[in-house]
């Protein structure tokens, strides 16, 4: 058996090998365990839009600071920042929408409301029925199937080791040193983090602890390659779409219209009851998009809380153990709440507080 | 519109057909959705109305028969459909399909995946070429519009279909430069035994042999199509000696042609096994990966068949057999009265297994073909991608299949996959040292098809949309 590690990191998402990065800068031997491939969760199937216009009011500064890290991600993650649109298309929905953008303004995102003459000029293409669109030249989005391969290798080059089509089938303490057994052996570590997303209730349980994670499952379309129709990323009032139309042509519609199945029975499957709406209200704001085929629809996993806000810090109960996950808006802010993570399994003050693990939940 | 049926089927070849038929035949209400406008699937093809009055062949004889069956019978045909989706809801089937580009609904108690196989090529130097054809493509054009697809053409490839598409040239007017393929007329003495199982296609292929050999069309046993050659089109073959393993030798020989028939064998088409949830396990000896199926075509999951070549490579004569004894075990879960004595068809069904396995063990491609695929070949058409392009990801890090089409978007395109997945499957084999076996194929996704936005939205209201409630502040 080899010699323990510090630390074991379980589930390979953003949130896992970001977290691990930033040990790797302070010599902590780590070790990063993936039921599947790096990044193919959550992190790997979502739409990839960097948007602070969808994003939680209280969460405000972790995406900015999230967009920063994108940013310097660039090109081996397929950053663009391109400015992005919100669409309301009735009264109800305009009200809604500037209420909300204000209170998103006033927590830091540089969001203005545009004419609708404005946003014709920029988006020749968009519908002619928008009553009111905020904008943001912070938004942008990046691409999530690439999510894998850039921590394979920002990992390797940080000679942090990595494990994939690894299941961590149960996790035992002794003599102050997690065991974990896994299809790939057994490990063993001095301090454990699950980053496992929708699978983290099933990891903590294993340690006696009953977390309170659900999981939504959003669906994501891909039409086959088009003619230049959209250069920002557009959403919706309710933030139940997003459009972007990526350097290559395809366009990438999500939105977080629910498919079926649950974490526990595999990785869900797409329902056309949720998608055909999906794709409606993706033409109503896109009209040309009638003529683009749809070459792939899938579902991925967002674990939540009820008051869906991160879990993020100390395990409750178990000493040296951590967990970090169910993140509104986890694909923008898991690079940098990762390095927040690890410095606070440093022993570090983070520079923006985490969010207890332990705390009463009420449901929002 | 909704429709709903006790058995519905996908796919009106020998086998999806003849399950239709003889579930109707038990009092099932059957629905057998199928894309093309006629009956009869790949091998059965229908002539176009353009060619009604061209001599009929064997192909378009058993395939009329099998259409004049379906109009005698009580199912319902959907033609010219394409199944996007399939869900389980609610104890029942729930497929959607575009239907005169409109999104549809089809609800049954009991589902038949009858869909099939498609065909394997090694990714070659200059596959990409206009002008190079698969030869189960070179069949759908002669059979449905007597079109060859060149003039001086070179079919290559394995198994027996080399032979019938080269026959079928000759017999439309067209030349055929050369076949060219890696078994031995050795490989082919160890098949005959089988063979005899079925004595007319074994006399059926003579034929073809013997017509060939009498017209002088050169035949290079043990060689494969290294290369081919052109800037725009087709110019040229490099044709080389293969050993045992069918890795090409370095003696070349150049052969001129316009035009290439090329294909290595059939593979179960299992993308609507994959979507209804039923696990794949990998059978060299069907072509491959194959659904969990037991023989009378249940699977794990209730009310849920698979039939035909689908299962497995077993040819059109086995489908067509298997087709009724499927048919008859899904109406089972319908009618209490199913009385068919089955052993008959089950004797004949495994000797007509026998036959066509001999004749997919014929076509499987060696492990030495690959090496036809160099560092430039394209591997995924649909994005461009040459193998140098696939190992580099593999030189990162990316061991699945999966993953690689994540960091390189092969098999993100129009295909989904469906061209290059078996060749990047057996590229990561040779290179992480495993086998085939160990490889799993990518997660399937709906669309099964693409299909336009508007098809499958349809007309709608933006206020009849049903918008969720916003997410929290």
């Amino acid at each position: 058996m080899t010699s323990a590690y510090d630390l074991a990191i379980v589930g390979g998402g953003i949130m896992g090998c970001s977290t691990a990065l930033r040990l790797a800068e302070n010599n902590m031997k780590t070790i990063v365990l993936d039921q599947g491939d790096l990044g193919q969760g959550a992190s790997g199937v979502n739409a990839g839009t960097l948007s602070l216009q969808i994003k939680r009011v209280k969460l405000m500064p972790y995406a900015l600071k999230g967009h920063r890290e994108w940013e310097a991600m660039g090109e081996a993650v397929g950053f663009k920042k391109t400015g992005g649109y919100t669409l309301a298309f009735t009264e109800h929905e305009a009200e809604l929408l500037h209420e909300r953008q204000a209170l998103k303004a006033n927590a830091g995102a540089p969001i203005k409301f545009v004419s609708n003459n404005a946003l014709r000029a920029a988006e020749q293409n968009l519908s002619h029925k928008i009553l009111a669109a905020s904008y943001c030249s912070e938004d942008g989005y990046a691409n999530s199937s690439l999510t894998g391969q850039y921590y394979r290798v920002r990992l390797k080059q940080n000679e942090v080791e990595y494990r994939e089509q690894c299941c961590v089938t149960l996790i035992t303490r002794n003599n102050s040193c997690f065991e974990l057994i896994t299809t790939l052996g057994n490990i063993q570590a001095k301090r454990l983090l699950l980053s496992a997303g929708a699978w983290l209730k099933p990891i903590a349980a294993y340690l006696g602890v009953d977390l309170p994670v659900r999981a939504r499952i959003n669906t994501v379309s891909v039409t086959e390659r088009m003619p230049h129709l959209l250069s920002s990323i557009v959403g919706h009032a309710t933030g139940l779409l997003t459009i972007k139309q990526k350097t290559n042509g395809t366009i990438l519609i999500g939105g977080g219209w629910q498919g079926r199945g649950t974490p526990e029975e595999g990785r869900g499957n797409v329902s056309a009851n949720t998608l055909l709406p999906n794709l409606s209200l993706a033409q109503h704001v896109l009209p040309e998009l009638a003529n683009a085929r749809v070459t792939r629809s899938w579902v991925g996993f967002e674990a939540n809380v009820p008051d869906f806000y991160p879990l993020a810090g100390a395990l409750p109960g178990i000493d040296n153990a951590f967990v970090l996950g169910c993140v509104r808006g986890g694909y923008t802010i898991g690079p940098y709440i990762g390095r927040l993570m690890g410095d606070f399994i440093l022993g570090q003050e983070p520079e923006l507080p985490l969010f207890d693990p332990g705390r009463e939940f009420n449901e929002v | 519109m909704i429709k709903t049926c006790d058995v519905a089927i996908i796919g009106a070849g020998p086998a999806g057909a003849n399950a239709g038929i003889m579930a109707a035949s038990q009092g099932c209400r059957t629905i057998i959705i199928d894309e093309q406008a006629k009956a009869g699937g790949q091998i059965w093809r229908a002539k176009s109305a353009a060619i009604k009055s061209a001599p009929n062949t064997p192909e378009t004889i058993d395939g009329d028969r099998l259409r004049a069956s379906i109009d005698a019978s009580n199912v319902t045909h959907i033609a010219n459909a394409r199944v996007w989706q399939i869900e389980r809801e609610l104890e029942k089937w729930v497929l959607r399909l575009i239907i005169n580009g409109r999104s549809e609904k089809i609800v049954s108690k009991v589902l038949i995946l009858a869909t099939g196989a498609r065909e394997y090529v090694q990714p070659t130097p200059g596959w990409t070429l206009p002008g190079v054809i698969g030869l189960a493509g070179a069949t759908a054009l002669i059979k449905q519009d007597l079109v060859i697809p060149g003039k001086k053409i070179v079919v290559s490839g394995t198994g027996p279909l080399i032979f019938y598409v080269a026959s079928e040239i000759r017999r439309l007017g067209g030349e055929v430069s050369a076949i060219v393929t890696p078994n031995s007329p050795v490989d082919w003495m160890y098949a005959i035994p089988s063979m005899f199982s079925r004595p007319e296609l074994l006399w059926r292929g003579f034929v073809w042999v013997a017509d060939l050999l009498l017209s002088g069309t050169p035949i290079f046993w043990r060689n494969v199509i290294k290369q081919i050659d052109g800037e725009t089109k087709v110019q040229s073959v490099t044709v080389s000696k293969v050993n045992n393993d069918w890795s090409p030798l370095d003696q070349k020989r150049l052969i001129e042609a316009d035009s290439v028939c090329i294909g290595y064998g059939l593979q179960a088409a299992t993308e609507t096994s994959q979507l209804s949830g039923i696990d794949l396990k990998h059978q060299p000896e069907l072509g491959g990966w194959v659904p969990e199926v037991w023989e009378n075509g249940e699977t794990a999951i209730d009310g849920l068949f698979v039939c035909g070549d689908g299962t497995g490579i077993r040819g059109a004569a086995a489908a067509e057999i298997h087709g009724k004894l499927v048919g008859l075990s899904a109406a089972e879960i319908i009618t209490s009265n199913v009385n068919f004595p089955r052993s008959a068809l089950l004797t004949s069904f495994r000797r007509a297994s026998r036959f066509g396995m001999a004749m997919t063990a014929l076509s499987i491609p060696r492990k030495g073909l690959q090496k036809l695929t160099t560092d430039k070949t394209i591997m995924c058409r649909c994005e461009s991608l040459r193998r140098c392009d696939i190992e580099h990801q593999m030189e990162a890090g990316a061991a699945t299949i999966n993953a690689i089409k994540s960091g390189s978007r092969a098999g993100m395109g129009p295909c989904g996959g469906k061209y290059c997945q078996t060749a990047i499957a057996k590229l990561i084999a040779e290179k992480e040292h495993r086998t085939e076996a160990e490889i799993i194929p990518p997660t399937p996704r709906p669309p099964l098809r693409p299909v336009p936005a508007s098809e499958l939205s349809g007309e709608f209201e933006y206020t009849d949309l049903p918008i969720p409630k916003p997410a929290p502040l």
